[in-house]
């Protein structure tokens, strides 16, 4: 038996929803929730390598460098605001961040 | 089963294994620490598909550098728990189904959507087998040639991001005693010295009866 589409498929799949139960668990944890983000773009470039390779075709690949590159920037600019809110709330809590609400 | 299969289930358990205690770990460091071998997991797992690229890059770039940031962060913050943690299993049952539901569809669909491809997967990619097949090189040349423009606005992403990144979290010391180069340069010398024009001697003050008698003069 080999190792077939479907079997990447599947680990992406279920990794995508991990990562939904772990911002559902999180909701509170700030930081936490950045990671289930980071988790899905891992499931999406999963399955855009798995596509790559079975259907040969190499733009796949090029689509998970570009992934590769936004989730930097994001992660870097989500951390930034991450320690500048932790700066001025002394707490990371998403039920704190209701400032602006009226 | 070949090793390759074998190779593929264990990468796979240990990937989702690390994801579950990711949001699930108790302590953020140890969440940290969870998707760091989460992401290497990934990245054998695209060894296995043959994209030596992407999996070193991954490597390099999530573990070496991203990873690292969270882990900064982290430890940097002083995270009280306790309040996070409040509730945490509240709505698990909840998530649970959802989570179950959405695996199951997306199972489903991309299981049962391409049986041709998954019967004979070594049918539509014959170049990718061969001796001299570099996968760098490939990525490379439609890099380079096809995805330029696109390739530049990304550098300008990361231009962007590492500079929203400073002057977000950039401070300004109060105690500082750094000088400005631009105002030193700047600077004239009659912002420094003011010359007054001025009498090298002057009258004596005229005695208080001159003054009484040049007011009566006067009308």
């Amino acid at each position: 038996m080999n190792v077939t589409l479907g079997h990447f498929l599947a680990v992406g799949a279920i990794l995508f929803a991990l990562s939904v139960v772990g911002i559902f668990l999180n909701r509170k944890n700030l930081i936490v929730l950045l990671m289930a983000i980071e988790l899905m773009l891992l499931a999406v470039n999963m399955n855009f390598v798995a596509f790559s390779h079975f259907l040969g075709d190499m733009h796949g690949q090029v689509f998970v460098f570009f992934i590769l590159t936004v989730a930097a920037a994001e992660s870097a600019i989500g951390l930034a605001i991450l320690v500048l809110l932790f700066r001025n709330k002394n707490s990371i809590s998403v039920e704190e961040l209701n400032t602006l609400k009226g | 089963m070949d090793y390759q299969t074998g190779f593929f289930y264990l990468f796979a358990a240990v990937l989702l294994f690390a994801a579950f205690r990711v949001i699930t770990a108790r302590n953020p460091v140890h969440a940290v620490l969870f998707l760091m071998l989460a992401f290497s997991q990934a990245s054998a797992l695209w060894l296995l598909l043959k994209a030596e690229f992407l999996g070193i890059t991954l490597v390099l770039v999530y573990l070496g550098a991203v990873m690292v940031l969270f882990l900064f962060v982290v430890m940097m913050l002083d995270i009280n728990m306790d309040g996070v943690r409040k509730g945490f299993w509240k709505h698990f049952p909840l998530a649970a189904i959802l989570g179950g539901f959405v695996a199951a569809e997306l199972i489903a669909v991309l299981f049962v959507g391409f049986p041709s491809l998954a019967a004979n997967p070594d049918a539509v990619n014959t170049g990718i087998n061969a001796a001299n097949y570099s996968n760098t090189r490939e990525l490379g040349l439609l890099l380079y040639t096809e995805y330029l423009y696109p390739v530049e606005v990304a550098a300008v992403i990361l231009l962007v991001a590492m500079i929203a990144a400073i002057a977000l979290t950039l401070r300004q010391r109060k105690d500082s005693k750094a000088i400005n180069p631009g105002l030193q340069v700047h600077v004239r010398a009659r912002d420094r010295l003011v010359v007054l024009p001025m009498n090298a001697t002057q009258k004596a003050a005229p005695a208080v009866e001159a003054v009484i008698a040049e007011e009566g003069k006067a009308p």
